[in-house]
C-alpha cells in the first residue's frame, strides 16, 4: 500500500478539520474491514487516513419505544447481532446482519462502514475502476457480468451495491445521521445512494468531508418483517441477492408495504410494483409470488446474470412470507 | 512357506498399525511451534516481490529498472524476462526486487517501466470452434478398441448422448509457494522451501542457478521444509521464483525470503487442466456396457497437458476416443491431485449415469453389473466397496428414479460415482539409530505434507521395536538426511513405511545379536514385545528396552533402510466408491451437500485416524470444485478475474454437510501391502455430486461448478422436477 498520513482525533469536530473536499485524498477508517484491503490492492491510495476509533459516543446502539433504534456508526456488525432490542423489535435488520459471513467481519466491521463499503465488483477490485472501463468501453456487458446489476443498469455503471443492511434500513424507514463542516443534517437512507456517472464519483450523497455519525430507525409499531438472501456460500461471501419486506398490517390486510432489493442494482432497490401488488391484500402464496414477479418486471439482464431475475422475484416472495411467519 | 523377513505383522500382532493414532505433530501445529517457510526469519533477512505481466500475450520491448534500484533500501534487482521474451499468460515473472522491507520491494516493483508489445490471446476454451477458428487447437491422441461404430448401430443398444466438462480450477494452498535463501558463505546455499520434494530440490536448484550462471555444487545445497501449508501437487519444483531468489540473496549477500502473493499464486502457480467433452455410451438393454464414444478437450495452459484418460475404470469392449488440446494463456498446467482423474471421472461417471438413467437401472446396480469391467482384481473392491457405501448413505430407502418427485420446490437426489488410482511407494532411504541409552531416531529426507507422514514413519518404528509411538524421533524435512522421493501421486505413505520397517528390523537384529548371550540364547531365538526385548513368547526371560540398549556399550546402531527391497511390503492399484446426497432448491438453483459417504481402500492402513482424515479432506476439497471453483477469466483483459479468497470461492463448515468415511481394511485388503491414499479420495466427490443433482432433478447440469446460474438454466431445458 501507499504511504499515507495517520489521524486519530478525539471528536467528531476535530475530525472534520482533517477530511478534505476530493474523494480519494482522504478515507475515513472505522473497522478496516473494507478500507484496508481496498487500500493494499490501491483501489484507493488516500494521502491521509483519519480513524473514527478515538470519538466517543459513535458506539453505542440505544432503542426506546418512541424514538426507534440509534445505531452509532462504530457498532460492530457481531454487537447488531447480539443487541436484545434488534432482536425483539427489528427481525428483518438482525437477517441482514446475518447476511454478513465471517468472523472476523463481524467483529471488525460496523454499522456505518458496512453502509458505506465500495462495490465487491470484480473488475472494480481489480483495479478498473467502478466502471470498469477499459479502452473506452465497460467491460462488464461483454464480459463476466453474472454477479453484476440487473435494474439500473444502462449505464454506465453495472456493478451491484453490496451493502447488506441498507435494504433492511431503508424498507424500515431509516435514516443516517452527517456532520459537515456546516454542521449536522439527517439523510434518508432510502436517498442516500446515487448511480456513479463518472469514474471516481461515490455510491452515495455522502460528500467527502462529511462523516456519518449514526443510524436512525423510526419505532416498529405494528409491523411485520423479514430479510432474504440467496447466497452462493453460506460461508464469507456476499449474497447474490437480497430483499427486505416491511409490512403495515391492519388486521390481516396489508395496509402498506416496502419493499427493497439489494445485490440487484448499483443502489439497493426499492420495488414500488411489488409494493402495489400486496398493499390492501391478505397475503398468500399467490399474492407473495405475484409481487415477486412485478418486483422484478423491469429487469434488464446482462449476457450472463438472467438468473439473478429469478433469484431476485424468489428472494422477495420468501421474504413477504417470511414476515407474514415473523413476530412483529 | 516360510514368513519373508520384512513382513508386516498379522493382523493379531499388530500394537499399532491400523489403529486410530493422532499425529505427532498435532501439539506443534496447534500452538503455533511449527514453523512454515513463511515464519522463517533468518537475521538481516530481505524480502523479495516479483513484477509480473498484466497481459496474457506480450512481448517485452524494453525494461528499465533503474528508478526501481535507486529507491532507498533496495538491496537487489533482477531481470527474469527481458526483451525479446514473449510471455504466454498474465502473472509471469519479469523481475524481481529485494528489499529491506516487503512494502519497499513492492514499491521498486511498481517503479520498474516495462515496454510491452501486446498479442493475440486466448483465454476462454470451452468453446473449441472457437478455439479452432484461432488456431489454437493440437490433436491430443486418438484411439479405437473393438468395433465401436458397429456396436452404436446395434438395434438392440440404449445410447446416451450428452456433454460433459470442468473448467481449470488452482490449487489453492494455504501457503502460498516460496522460499527463503540464504548463503553462509559463497559456495553454500541454504534453502527453507514450501515444497513436496525436500531431496530433489537441490538438485533442481542448482541445475536452475548454474544455467543463470551461478556456481554452485549440488552437494553444497540444502533444503529444509519442516511444515509446508498445502501442496496438492503443485510444489514440486523450486520454480523460476526459487531460483530467482537464491540469485537475489547472492547478489545482496543476506537472506531473502520470497513468497507469492496470493494473487500472483491463484494467476499463475497452479492450474488444474479443464476437460470438456460430448460423450455417447451404450449398453444392452440388461445393463452391459457395450461401448464408448467421446471427443474431448481442454486446456493446460499454452502446452501440452496430457489428456483424461477416457473411458475412465469401466472399459467397454468397443470404444473410440479422440481429444484435442487447446493452447490457451491461463497459466501453466501443473499436478492437481490424481492428474487427469477428476476430469474423467466427472466425464464418464456422468455419462454412465445418464446411461443407467436412460434404461432405468439403479445406477449402483448398474454398476455392481459393470464392475467386471474394470482393471483386474478391481471388480471386486468396487462391488464390495458399492455395498458397502450403499449400506451407510442408505441408498434403498433414499435412492429413487430421475426426478424427485415429491411436492415442494427443494429436491432431494442421490448419486454415485467410483475412482481408481496407483500409490505404489517411491524411492526411500532411511536411517534407523538405536543409541545405548535407548533412545531411537529416524530420519529421512522425506516431508510431511500434513497428511501424518511423521506419524506413520513412528508408527512403523515403533510397531517394528515393540515400543511406544512416542518413544521414536522422527527427523525429516532436511535434504542432508538419506534422500526419500518427492510426495506426489500418493507414494509417500508406502515408500516411508517400507524403507522404515526394513531398517528398523535390520536394527532389531543387531541389538538382537548384542542383547542374546546375555539371555542365553541365539538372536534368531528374541523377539521385541511392548518395551522389552525378550524370548519369544518367555516374558520371564527379557529385559527392557533400556536395558536390552545398554549391551551395546558404546556402539550406537545405525542401519539403512530402503524401498524398493525384499518382501512384498507395498503395492499399487486401489478403488473408491462415493455417494452423494444432496438437496436442491428448484426455485433458486442452490445445491446443498446433505452427505458424502465415501468406503475407501488403500491396502494395510497404518493409522486409521490420519488416512481417514485424508478421505476428510478429500471430500471437503472435492465439495469445493464440484459447487464452487472456476479460474475466471475475463477474454478482453486476458486475465483472470478471482485471483483472491473472496471471488475464488471455497466451500466454508456451512457448505459441506455430514461426511462418512469407511476405510476398506482386513482380509482381502491388509495382505496386499501399504497403498497410497492421498490422490483417490478426491476423484470422485465432482460425479457423485453432479450425479446426485441430475437425481433430484431429473436433469444433467452438464458443467461443474454445479452453480445456480447452470441449476436454473439445466431445469429450464427439461428438469422432470
Amino acid at each position: 500500500m501507499e504511504a499515507f498520513e495517520y489521524a486519530s482525533p478525539n471528536t467528531t469536530r476535530d475530525a472534520l478539520q482533517l477530511l478534505g473536499s476530493q474523494w480519494g485524498e482522504i478515507e475515513i477508517l472505522a473497522g478496516g474491514t473494507d478500507l484496508i484491503s481496498a487500500m493494499k490492492d490501491r483501489i484507493t491510495t488516500p494521502k491521509r487516513v483519519v480513524s473514527l476509533k478515538k470519538i466517543k459516543g459513535l458506539n453505542r446502539i440505544e432503542f426506546s419505544e418512541r424514538s426507534g433504534l440509534r445505531v452509532g456508526a462504530l457498532v460492530t456488525i457481531q454487537e447488531i447481532l447480539d443487541n436484545q432490542m434488534v432482536r425483539e423489535h427489528y427481525p428483518a435488520l438482525r437477517e441482514a446482519a446475518d447476511g454478513i459471513r465471517g468472523e472476523q467481519m463481524r467483529h471488525m466491521g460496523t454499522a456505518g462502514g458496512e453502509l458505506l463499503q465500495r462495490p465487491r465488483c470484480w473488475y472494480f477490485r481489480n483495479g478498473y475502476g467502478q466502471l470498469a472501463e477499459y479502452q473506452g468501453k465497460s467491460l462488464v456487458p461483454d464480459g463476466q457480468n453474472r454477479y453484476h446489476a440487473i435494474l439500473g443498469n444502462s449505464g454506465p455503471a453495472y456493478f451491484v451495491n453490496a451493502s447488506s443492511l441498507a435494504p433492511a434500513l431503508i424498507a424500515l424507514g431509516g435514516k443516517v445521521r452527517l456532520h459537515g463542516p456546516d454542521g449536522e443534517r439527517e439523510v434518508e437512507l432510502g436517498k442516500f445512494y446515487t448511480t456513479p456517472t463518472k469514474e471516481g464519483e461515490r455510491e452515495y450523497v455522502i460528500k467527502p468531508n462529511e462523516i456519518l455519525t449514526e443510524i436512525l430507525v423510526p419505532p416498529p409499531h405494528g409491523l411485520r418483517m423479514a430479510v432474504y438472501e440467496v447466497r452462493e456460500k453460506t460461508a464469507l461471501d456476499w449474497p447474490l441477492v437480497a430483499a427486505a419486506v416491511v409490512l403495515h398490517m391492519k388486521g390481516r390486510t396489508v395496509k402498506s408495504a416496502r419493499v427493497v432489493m439489494g445485490h440487484v442494482a448499483p443502489v439497493p432497490w426499492p420495488s414500488p410494483e411489488a409494493e402495489q401488488a400486496i398493499e390492501g391484500k391478505t397475503v398468500t402464496e399467490e399474492v407473495a409470488e405475484e409481487a415477486g414477479k412485478a418486483a422484478v418486471s423491469k429487469a434488464t439482464p446482462l449476457s450472463q446474470n438472467g438468473y439473478k431475475v429469478r433469484l431476485a422475484q424468489v428472494a422477495v416472495k420468501r421474504a413477504i412470507l417470511s414476515a407474514m411467519k415473523g413476530e412483529a | 512357506m516360510a514368513k519373508c523377513k520384512y513382513d508386516w505383522p498379522q493382523a493379531g500382532e499388530r500394537e499399532l498399525i491400523g489403529k486410530r493414532i493422532d499425529r505427532i505433530d498435532g501439539p506443534e501445529k496447534a500452538s503455533g511451534r511449527a514453523k512454515y517457510t513463511y515464519d522463517t526469519n533468518r537475521p538481516g533477512m530481505l524480502r523479495a516481490k516479483l513484477l509480473t505481466c498484466p497481459y496474457a500475450h506480450a512481448k517485452i520491448k524494453s525494461i528499465d529498472l533503474s528508478s526501481a534500484q535507486n529507491l532507498p533500501g533496495v538491496k537487489a534487482t533482477l531481470v527474469i524476462q527481458g526483451p525479446g521474451s514473449e510471455i504466454q499468460w498474465a502473472g509471469d515473472e519479469i523481475a524481481a526486487v529485494a528489499a529491506v522491507s516487503d512494502d519497499i520491494a513492492e514499491d521498486a516493483c511498481r517503479r520498474i517501466q516495462v515496454e510491452y508489445e501486446q498479442l493475440p490471446h486466448l483465454v476462454r476454451e470451452e468453446d473449441l470452434d472457437r478455439a479452432q477458428a484461432q488456431g489454437r487447437t493440437k490433436a491430443g491422441g486418438e484411439e479405437t478398441t473393438g468395433d465401436p461404430g458397429k456396436a452404436f448401430q446395434d438395434p438392440e443398444a440404449v445410447i446416451s448422448k450428452g456433454y460433459y466438462g470442468i473448467p481449470v480450477i488452482t490449487h489453492c494452498c494455504l501457503e502460498s509457494h516460496g522460499n527463503v535463501a540464504e548463503w553462509p558463505d559463497a559456495k553454500t546455499l541454504k534453502t527453507w522451501s514450501s515444497t513436496q520434494n525436500v531431496s530433489g530440490l537441490p538438485g533442481q536448484l542448482g541445475a536452475g542457478l548454474r544455467l543463470q550462471k551461478v556456481e554452485v555444487d549440488d552437494s553444497n545445497i540444502e533444503t529444509v521444509c519442516q511444515y509446508i501449508g498445502g501442496g496438492f501437487g503443485s510444489k514440486f519444483s523450486p520454480d523460476r521464483w526459487g531460483i530467482v531468489v537464491a540469485q537475489l540473496s547472492k547478489l545482496a549477500g543476506k537472506p531473502v525470503q520470497l513468497m507469492l502473493e496470493r494473487n500472483i499464486e491463484l494467476e499463475m502457480a497452479g492450474a488444474r487442466p479443464s476437460a470438456y467433452a460430448k460423450i455417447r455410451v451404450a449398453a444392452k438393454k440388461d445393463g452391459t456396457l457395450t461401448a464408448w464414444d467421446s471427443e474431448s478437450w481442454g486446456t493446460g495452459g499454452v502446452g501440452p497437458a496430457g489428456h483424461p484418460p477416457l473411458p475412465y475404470v469401466l472399459q467397454p469392449p468397443n470404444t473410440h476416443w479422440k481429444h484435442t488440446m487447446i493452447a490457451a494463456n491461463v497459466g501453466p498446467a501443473r499436478a492437481w491431485r490424481a492428474p487427469n482423474h477428476p476430469q474423467a471421472c466427472l466425464l464418464t461417471l456422468g455419462a454412465l449415469d445418464d446411461l443407467a438413467a436412460k434404461l432405468e437401472m439403479d445406477p449402483v446396480e448398474f454398476l455392481m453389473k459393470n464392475a467386471h469391467l474394470a482393471p483386474q482384481g478391481l471388480g471386486q473392491v468396487y462391488t464390495e466397496e458399492l455395498q458397502k457405501a450403499a449400506e451407510l448413505a442408505e441408498w434403498k430407502k433414499n435412492w429413487h428414479p430421475r426426478g424427485d418427485k415429491t411436492p415442494g420446490h427443494i429436491k432431494r437426489g442421490m448419486g454415485v460415482s467410483l475412482h481408481t488410482w496407483g500409490g505404489r511407494g517411491h524411492t526411500s532411504s532411511c536411517n534407523v539409530i538405536v543409541r545405548p541409552d535407548g533412545s531411537v531416531t529416524v530420519r529421512l529426507g522425506s516431508q510431511d505434507l500434513g497428511t501424518g507422514t511423521r506419524t506413520v514413519i513412528a508408527i512403523s518404528v515403533a510397531e517394528t521395536l515393540g515400543l511406544p509411538v512416542e518413544a521414536v524421533k522422527v527427523e525429516i524435512g532436511d535434504s542432508k538426511y538419506p534422500p526419500d522421493g518427492a510426495s506426489g501421486g500418493s507414494t509417500t505413505v508406502g515408500g516411508v513405511s517400507s524403507s522404515t520397517r526394513r531398517g528398523a528390523i535390520d536394527a532389531l537384529d543387531e541389538l538382537f545379536a548384542a542383547v542374546a548371550p546375555s539371555l542365553g540364547v541365539q538372536p534368531a531365538q528374541l523377539e521385541a514385545w511392548n518395551g522389552r526385548i525378550r524370548v519369544k513368547g518367555d516374558s520371564s526371560k527379557s529385559l527392557t528396552w533400556k536395558q536390552a540398549c545398554a549391551k551395546l556399550g558404546v556402539k550406537t546402531i545405525t542401519t539403512t533402510g530402503k524401498n524398493p527391497g525384499p518382501c512384498h511390503l507395498n503395492d499399487s492399484g486401489v478403488g473408491g466408491v462415493q455417494i452423494a446426497d444432496v438437496s436442491v432448491d428448484t426455485e433458486t438453483g442452490q445445491v446443498k451437500v446433505n452427505r458424502i459417504v465415501a468406503a475407501q481402500d488403500c491396502g494395510l492402513v497404518i493409522d486409521l485416524k490420519t488416512a481417514e482424515s485424508q478421505v476428510y479432506g478429500a471430500l471437503i476439497m472435492g465439495i469445493c470444485y464440484s459447487l464452487f471453483e472456476e479460474k475466471v477469466m475475463d477474454e478482453t483483459l486476458g486475465r483472470m478475474l478471482n485471483p483472491n479468497m473472496e471471488f475464488y470461492k471455497l466451500a466454508g463448515i456451512g457448505d459441506i454437510g455430514e461426511l462418512i468415511v469407511h476405510m476398506m481394511t482386513g482380509p482381502g485388503y491388509d495382505e496386499r501391502g501399504v497403498i497410497g491414499l492421498g490422490e483417490p479420495p478426491v476423484i470422485s466427490p465432482g460425479a457423485a455430486i453432479a450425479n446426485a443433482v441430475a437425481n433430484a432433478i431429473g436433469v444433467r447440469v452438464s458443467t461443474l461448478p454445479l452453480t445456480p446460474d447452470k441449476v436454473l438454466a439445466a431445469l429450464d431445458k427439461g428438469g422432470l422436477a
